[in-house]
């Protein structure tokens, strides 16, 4: 469904990604792990284009969307984005942040984009929040929100950038619990995080990048018990302590 | 033209009602004076309020430039452009550009309101601009991110994610800039206008009295302050909405 080949990134001279390729199939989940600066958040930003790489090639659907002669904009239509500070609209309601792009964009008439969304929201929960403003919800329920924002424009794969790292602990599981739904409706999906909990249970792959490389390529169950990188292996062990 | 004490009629010391009431009577009533006055607040309410919404205009359009040409280096040369216009509007006294305006480049119109409205609608603009542009700036930049993501182009994220958050934002400082644009029209007369200030700078030439003409003048420019003043606030609770209480 969208084939990376070869990208490379740099930030005023800092190398953040060096020539990554990737594929991801139609249907897979995803989990992209590695430590703080590996490239892994740059890894997806180029998946959509909010960071153009400076090189390689993003091919999407059977298109090459860094070419200059694609439109981005509809491309993004396709892939939903869900941001590790959620960034809900906090001058429009619930329900508006929902229906902004369907209506603007003049893929639904209002009447129809306010249905989805109440549908949308009934499946979270949040259906009573509707009228209320973002500032007004706690973490997770924004976070749920952002989520169903994008599905909102019925996107064919969702990309998570550190969904739940800016959460108070206890909101996690309720904003984990709604991607591991949608996992098992398959979506396709790619998932930057820190939960590992999360990767074992819902990823079919498991992507480890440090210093803007993808070190290694595995499922799940091999990764976190028998990792072959040995920088991985170091990394989980940093992370999977026992005190 | 003479200064004298607010009141005074022939060496008296002290102010009778009569007197009062003789004074008052020459300044609005004789020769229909009144109506300079309300000749005076139309035209500065006309200037002020176009030339607000001139500067709205020209100070948004700069500054949706001047973010966009950061991004995209096509838009260059309108940078430029904008940077020039800023620079040279911030840095001439608008006096200085009313009598260019009146003298040079409107030569033959005789609408000196709308030469007014000009002139300070452009003036209001440079300034706007850089309010505005700080207010762009300062909308969290995943606003934008989030914008895009959705699959909106840049100026539909930029006209119904960013501005409206953008605008909440410079509010305070728009009612400042517009509060200062509104008493700035007082130069006005520097032309052929019957502006507020003239009016009563035409009254007192004929009265020779001073008190009644500048103290009715300062009352009216405070009323219309204190209008806006609460037309801002209103807006102010408009837009903050989504704010935590």
């Amino acid at each position: 469904m969208i084939e990376i080949k070869n990208i490379n990134k740099s930030f005023a001279g800092n190398h953040v990604l060096k020539d990554v390729s990737a594929t991801i199939n139609k249907g897979e989940k995803v989990v992209v792990i590695g430590p703080s600066g590996s490239g892994k958040s740059t890894f997806l930003r180029c998946m959509n284009l909010l960071e153009i790489p400076d090189s390689g090639s993003i091919i999407f659907e059977g298109k090459d969307i860094t070419d200059k002669t694609s439109d981005i904009n509809t491309v993004r239509q396709k892939m939903g984005m869900v941001f590790q500070h959620f960034n809900l609209f906090p001058h429009l309601t619930v329900l508006e942040n929902i229906t902004l792009a369907p209506i603007k964009l003049n893929l639904q008439p209002k009447k129809q984009a306010d249905e989805n969304a109440i549908t949308l929201l009934k499946r979270i929960g949040l259906v009573d929040k509707k009228d209320e403003y973002p500032n007004m919800l706690s973490g997770g329920q924004q976070q749920r929100i952002a989520i169903v924002r994008s599905l909102a424009m019925k996107p064919e794969i969702m990309l998570f950038d550190e969904p739940t790292s800016a959460l108070d602990p206890e909101m996690i599981g309720e904003v984990l619990r709604l991607m591991k739904d949608l996992a098992e409706e398959g979506m396709t999906m790619v998932v930057v995080t820190h939960e590992m909990g999360f990767a074992k249970s819902v990823a079919n792959r498991i992507l480890f990048m440090d210093e803007g490389q993808i070190l290694e390529e595995n499922n799940p169950s091999d990764f976190f018990s028998n990792p072959a990188n040995e920088r991985a292996k170091e990394f989980l062990s940093k992370i999977l302590y026992d005190i | 033209m003479l200064r004298q004490s607010p009141l005074c009629f022939d060496k008296e010391e002290t102010v009778t009602m009569e007197q009062f009431i003789y004074s008052f009577n020459k300044t609005f009533i004789v020769e229909n004076r009144y109506k300079l006055f309300l000749t005076g607040i139309k035209n500065t309410i006309t200037i002020a309020l176009f030339a607000t919404l001139i500067g709205i205009a020209i100070g948004l359009i700069v500054a949706i430039i001047r973010y966009s040409a950061k991004k995209n280096r096509k838009l260059f040369i309108f940078d430029f452009l904008c940077k020039i216009y800023v620079t040279i509007i911030r840095g001439t006294p608008v006096v200085v550009q009313l009598l260019i305006m009146y003298y040079t480049i409107f030569v033959n119109m005789d609408n000196t309101v709308f030469i007014a409205i000009m002139t300070f609608g452009i003036n209001s603009g440079a300034y706007v601009a850089e309010i505005a542009r700080a207010g762009i700036e300062s909308v969290d930049k995943g606003q934008l991110e989030a914008g895009l993501s959705l699959g909106l182009n840049r100026s539909k994220t930029m006209f119904f994610i960013i501005l409206p958050q953008a605008v909440k934002n410079i509010l305070p400082a728009l009612g400042n800039e517009f509060i200062a644009l509104l008493k700035e029209t007082s130069v006005a007369g520097f032309v052929p206008i019957i502006d507020l200030t003239n009016a009563g700078n035409i009254v007192r030439s004929r009265t020779y009295e001073p008190f009644f003409s500048l103290y009715t003048v300062a009352l009216c420019y405070l009323i219309m302050v204190l209008g806006l003043g609460a037309v801002q606030k209103r807006l102010e609770r408009r837009f903050s909405q989504g704010d935590r209480n």
